[in-house]
């Protein structure tokens, strides 16, 4: 009898090592996994293959008596089988920093191709796979890397932001504590593929376990990827720091202020050094990438998305958890098929995509296909795919400036636009929300958000006023 | 690894090496106090300013001891389309702990949620965080 309970962060915090303790407790061998993804279940106990969901310590007995009806067989859970899982492929299966089962289910094969085709065809897989940075973005990679590979330099660095700090996404946590092997074979093909000696992992200071996995991670993988290094570094509390020449001012031991662009961090970044900065879901993609070849990869998606994009469903969500499909999924299909509609039972009204940048979408607009260019003419972003469900009790006003005020705690202050604007924003706001000059001073909000959009330095001031405006635009009768 | 010595000795000659030796030394001692910070600059060859102005950026650092336990409540979009605010007088009803807001944890399927130390605290609500409050 095999019993595996998952040690993620999340399952953890829904009293998963309290669930292995008792299981323990009752001598019975249990293996910590990385977690399905499926976060309503959690905690989630697998015996065998069956899944027994919502698991308390003191069913433990029970279930081993088998006096507890399962769930059926997780693996053909339908949360599971609607999903093309190929970043997440071995989510729920493999001990986390277990290289005997990093090993046993592809694990390194990326790497062991790049190393057989040279640097050159690595960029080249990497460019024909279509892969877009997942951070936010949406820059291709390949294109990025062609850049570092090609500026002469004594020194490269490889720099993974996992500064993931949008509310509603947690795939980067995931996989750092569930699969960091894949991470730092993404870093070590990225390394081969440009000429970089020295890679960072970025990890925020909120994200403990995925901390120590990465440590141990790499660790136990040095020998692997050498003569290429990886240190994790870790934030200090600050957004903006997600931002990537803000995170590399933050490596250098800086304040985490933004850089004005050009020069590109692609030519001038760490140190002043070329530097590739990617996301973690980014690097992630790239071992599949490697190993089933860039063709294979492209074949997932539409238009100009290629691939697959892991959406993080969070929020006052039934299904909560990790999806990871082709991109061109509707937005519809993702929130109610998928997600069941909101946890508490009442109507969806709003979904925030692309976290506190992102826009606030009504249902009349969730025949949206998930796809970069759908969601920009939409005057919406995917950002790093997390979709937060609100229900009909919310007060978009509020939301409206929350937005404003969480741009003006996390303003790193470089830009007049955002650290004035945000403030300013807060205040009008609140003049509206109290019923002062309404129309008047809805018409400053939208001149001051035109203004944080075009003339802020990076995303936190330009893309602020998204949540704002959609707010105002899909929801007006709570601003009136 | 014990004193402030022994940190700056440890991260000597590491590439931008300020922001592990304040984790360090908050770490051991709750707080980068003035004097911690004046011997940094001296071992980083900054000035007391460049110092004060990373310990200032970030939310992480304290500049003063803090001598009860800490929470930190998410405050972030989907915890409050879970009922976080709801929870928020909950908190403020005591003293004893420090509750603070983070802007998530990355639990945001199974909020409102919140991280003491290194313990993560998901699905919580008035009766569960008024009992993890006691009990810090």
């Amino acid at each position: 009898m095999k019993i595996r309970v998952s040690d993620d962060a999340l399952a953890i915090a829904c009293g998963a090592d309290t669930v292995a303790e008792a299981f323990a407790r009752s001598g019975a061998a249990v293996e910590r996994v990385s977690s399905w993804g499926m976060h309503w279940l959690e905690p989630l106990v697998d015996i065998d293959g069956l899944g027994y969901a919502n698991v308390t310590a003191d069913q433990v007995v029970a279930i081993l008596a088998g006096e507890v009806e399962s769930i059926g067989l997780i693996a053909e859970h339908p949360f599971l089988t609607r999903q093309t899982r190929l970043t997440f492929a071995r989510a729920g299966k493999t001990r986390p920093t277990s290289l005997d089962d990093y090993y046993a289910n592809e694990g390194w094969l990326g790497l062991a191709k790049a190393r057989a085709i040279g640097a050159e065809a690595t960029v080249e897989e990497v460019l024909a796979s279509g892969l877009r940075g997942r951070g936010g973005a949406g820059f291709p990679a390949g294109i990025k890397w062609k850049t570092v590979a090609s500026a002469p330099a004594d020194t490269k660095y490889i720099v993974c932001n996992a500064d993931e700090g949008d509310s509603a996404t947690f795939a980067d946590r995931m996989i750092m504590e569930g699969d960091p092997f894949m991470l730092i074979e993404g870093m070590a093909i990225a390394a081969l593929a440009v000429g970089a000696n020295k890679g960072y992992v970025y990890i925020r200071s909120e994200y403990p376990h995925a901390i120590a996995k990465m440590e141990a991670a790499i660790a136990a993988s040095a020998h692997l990827i050498a003569p290429f290094v990886v240190e994790v570094r870790v934030g200090a509390g600050a957004y903006v720091c997600g931002e990537e020449t803000s995170l590399l001012n933050s490596l250098e031991g800086k304040r985490g202020e933004v850089r004005a662009k050009p020069p590109l961090p692609a030519l001038e970044g760490l140190f002043g050094k070329p530097t590739v900065v990617n996301n973690v879901l980014t690097l992630a993609a790239v071992p599949w990438i490697l190993t089933h070849g860039g063709e294979a990869y492209a074949s997932f998606g539409m238009g100009r998305s290629k691939g697959t994009m892991p959406v993080q469903l969070a929020g006052n969500v039934k299904y909560g958890g990790l999806f990871e499909v082709g991109f061109g999924i509707t937005l519809g299909e993702l929130v109610n098929d998928i997600g069941g509609g909101t946890a508490s039972g009442r109507p969806v009204r709003c979904v925030q995509v692309g976290g506190p940048l992102g826009a606030y979408i009504p249902p009349s607009r969730f025949d949206l296909p998930f796809d970069y260019e759908a969601f920009a003419e939409a005057d919406a972003l995917i950002g790093h795919a997390g979709i937060t469900v609100f229900d009909d009790t919310v007060d978009m006003a509020q939301m409206a400036r929350f937005a404003m005020e969480f741009c003006a705690v996390e303003s790193c202050g470089k830009c007049t636009p955002c650290r004035l604007g945000s403030t300013r924003g807060v205040e009008t706001l609140d003049q509206i929300i109290a019923g002062k000059n309404v129309e008047a001073n809805l018409a400053l909000l939208t001149d001051l958000s035109e203004t944080m959009k075009f003339g802020s330095l990076c995303a936190l001031g330009g893309f602020t006023p998204y949540p704002v405006m959609s707010a105002i635009t899909h929801f007006p009768e709570d601003f009136r | 690894m014990g004193s402030l010595a022994d940190i700056l000795a440890e991260h000597a000659g590491r590439e931008g090496a300020l922001l592990p030796i304040l984790h360090d030394v908050q770490k051991i001692y709750g707080h980068v106090s003035e004097d911690a910070m004046r011997e940094i600059a001296h071992a980083l060859n900054l000035t007391r300013a460049e110092v004060y102005g990373v310990v200032s950026f970030y939310h992480d650092f304290r500049t003063e001891a803090e001598t009860r336990p800490v929470l930190k409540l998410c405050r972030a979009e989907a915890c409050k389309a879970r009922g976080v605010e709801a929870l928020v007088s909950v908190a403020e009803d005591q003293t004893r702990v420090k509750v603070e807001p983070v802007y998530c944890l990355g639990l945001c399927s199974v909020g409102p949620a919140a991280l003491v130390g290194k313990t993560v605290h998901a699905r919580l609500d008035s009766t569960r965080l008024t009992a993890l409050l006691a009990n810090l």
